[in-house]
């Protein structure tokens, strides 16, 4: 057989080569570009190679950072993840309250970042905020402004309100999808509640729990409107997070050098945990 | 092992039925006993599942009674009835090997750790699943899927009883044969009770030593495959059991017996005098086409007949005869002559049966 040469083809993919350019590569390669310069004005830049990124990585703030989005990120999926599997599972399977009990679980997602900020900032308060007042009459002595531990527990409450609901949509779907012939042959086999779970549900829920840990992780890990909204990051530096310290340092410092650098690197860093995970899961059972 | 008594038992999957048709299991009282070999036979959506679903307690019937051993056990799971079910479909827990699988009902009773291994060990040999034991379940073809699904069942010795939901219809014929066979070499072994669900009366009477043959929600019949094919109780299982199956011609009842089209039809006297007797106006001669006679020339009770055609299936023929305004199937021989296109047919009185309101009238045995 001849095959046919006809490099005319290549057109046709000038579409989406277009779009991902747009979309990513040219917005991409132009922080490649502010980070190995020192841009001092239009027309003032130098070439400076990789300092900018030998300095971020030995900078003690943002190692601090980086310390506390990891901490907070973990605390998330250990949280969430249970929790959203739990609520899936006690959740009724058909009917009103089926839907009654969906809807409920929506309404978190439906608000938008800065109004989740803004509720929980007034929610927490201690004079006006129900949950503040509320705490502080039981003879708590909670502030969230004042008090690192309190702040942290707030952030981690408001992040487990608004998202363990995309969690359990998620693992609801995913148990669904579990045929009915599957219980019944576990009821046959005098399997229990927790053998159903762990030899039934689970392994059935691992594609679905897949894309929860990894949107929760990146999410989390992006984490900006909310905590900046409701404790603007401190009390001190307690609860800012990289995406705080990085829009300080690229719009309020306008250092857009160590800013791009410290993109490239937060990117690399979300990708490179998100792989793991997506890895690790994939690959729990993989063997023969 | 048990004995599995179904009392006065009627379900329905509406909340509220209003009359029979709604009732996918209609009032019916019923005795499995312990030990035996049996097969629950009856075309699609006649109830046999959900028969099989409350014998095993996966669904609670909504009148009547589940007795084993003459205790009640409406209320129990099927975990507390000990009953294993095999479904029509392959469940296997795709996570686990296949060793895991077959030892998953075992595990869950905590049973101790040898005697798993050997009960395991001892089932997948007689499945022959000795070389797939450490794969993942997963992996295994469709026919290796429903030898785990089944195996699950059959690792429990002590079971009440084992019930089949078609388990073989995912599975080719050369291995089904064998598998039945193995079927009944562990009941033969084991001596559990078996039910067996099956459309295919063939599958039904390998497996089988009674058959319960159901329709629109009863057992219509219950007896060894030779007594279904030799007086079916009722017109179905006579049209249900035997291929072809059993020739069913309408009737009215005349001074001496019955006749269709004008033909007297010459019955047993003991069944004419029911026919006389009956006030129903439903009343059918059956006669099986294995039975019906056939030749060249006429004799005292034979009737002319017009030959449409004839069937050559290989061993046997099936000719399609016309008689008045009826079309009558008979089956014979490979080697027997037919010439031309006109025939002589018989009906041998011990044959023929009588049918009023579809039930057989018993009581004339030659």
């Amino acid at each position: 057989m001849n095959k046919v040469s006809n490099n005319k083809a290549w057109w046709l993919v000038l579409p989406v080569f277009i779009l991902v350019a747009f979309s990513a590569l040219i917005p991409l390669m132009t922080v490649v570009n502010y980070s190995v310069q020192d841009i001092f004005g239009p027309g003032q830049a130098y070439f400076v190679g990789t300092e900018w990124f030998e300095e971020i990585l030995g900078d003690e703030r943002l190692q601090d950072s980086l310390g506390r989005q990891f901490l907070f990120s973990a605390a998330v999926l250990l949280i969430q993840i249970p929790l959203g599997i739990g609520i899936a599972l006690m959740m009724p399977t058909r009917g009103k309250r089926a839907s009654v009990c969906l809807i409920m679980l929506a309404i978190p997602l439906l608000i938008p970042w800065n109004v989740v900020g803004t509720i929980w900032q007034i929610f927490g308060r201690g004079d006006i905020g129900l949950f503040g007042w509320g705490l502080n009459q039981l003879g708590f002595d909670y502030n969230y402004t004042a008090n690192t531990g309190d702040a942290w527990a707030t952030v981690l409450l408001m992040d487990v309100w608004h998202w363990t609901p995309l969690v359990a949509l998620l693992c609801y779907s995913g148990l669904k999808a579990i045929p009915e012939a599957f219980y019944q042959a576990a009821e046959i086999d005098r399997a229990s509640k927790w053998a159903i779970f762990r030899y039934i549900q689970l392994p059935r829920l691992k594609s679905v729990l897949v894309i929860a840990v990894l949107l929760r992780f990146m999410d989390s890990f992006m984490i900006y409107t909310e905590p900046f909204v409701l404790t603007g990051g401190g009390p001190g530096s307690s609860t800012t997070f990289l995406s705080q310290t990085l829009t300080t340092m690229a719009i309020g410092q306008f250092d857009i050098g160590r800013a791009a650098a410290f993109s490239l690197i937060y990117f690399l860093i979300v990708l490179l945990v998100s792989w793991l995970f997506f890895t690790a899961i994939t690959h729990l059972d993989k063997q023969k | 092992m048990a004995e599995i008594q179904l009392k006065s038992l009627a379900h329905s999957y509406s909340k509220h039925p209003s009359g029979a048709e709604d009732y996918a299991i209609r009032q019916m009282s019923h005795v499995w006993h312990n030990g035996g070999a049996y097969a629950l036979l009856g075309p699609s959506g006649c109830g046999k599942s959900t028969m099989l679903n409350i014998i095993s307690g996966l669904l609670q019937p909504s009148e009547g009674e589940v007795l084993f051993d003459n205790v009640k056990v409406n209320e129990l799971s099927p975990k507390d009835r000990n009953i294993a079910q095999v479904f029509q479909f392959p469940v296997i827990y795709d996570s686990m090997t296949v060793y895991d699988n077959l030892a998953f009902p075992l595990r869950n009773v905590g049973m101790p750790k040898a005697k798993i291994k050997a009960k395991v060990d001892e089932i997948a040999a007689i499945l022959e699943l000795g070389e797939v034991l450490h794969n993942k379940a997963r992996n295994l073809t469709a026919d290796e899927k429903q030898k785990v699904s089944m195996g699950r069942g059959l690792v429990r010795d002590d079971v009440s009883a084992i019930l089949f939901d078609e388990p073989l219809t995912v599975i080719d014929p050369q291995l089904k044969w064998k598998l039945r066979r193995k079927l009944k070499q562990i009941h033969e072994q084991f001596n559990i009770t078996m039910v067996y669900v099956t459309h295919d009366q063939l599958e039904a009477s390998t497996f089988a030593d009674k058959i319960a043959v159901m329709y629109e929600g009863q057992i219509v019949q219950f007896g060894t495959p030779r007594e279904l094919f030799e007086s079916p109780n009722h017109t179905f299982v006579g049209y249900f059991i035997g291929s072809p199956g059993m020739n069913l011609i309408p009737v009215q009842r005349t001074e001496t017996g019955v006749e269709f089209d004008g033909l007297p039809l010459h019955i047993h006297p003991e069944l004419a005098k029911y026919a006389e007797t009956s006030t129903s106006s439903n009343i059918k001669i059956g006669i099986r086409p294995e039975f019906v006679r056939l030749s060249n020339t006429p004799a005292d009770d034979s009737y002319e007949c017009h030959v449409k055609y004839i069937e050559d299936l290989g061993t046997y023929r099936i000719v399609t005869l016309e008689l008045g305004s009826q079309t009558l199937l008979a089956r014979i021989d490979e080697d027997q002559v037919i010439e031309g296109d006109t025939v002589h047919i018989g009906f041998p009185r011990q044959w023929l049966k009588l049918y009023i309101d579809e039930f057989l009238v018993e009581g004339a045995t030659e």
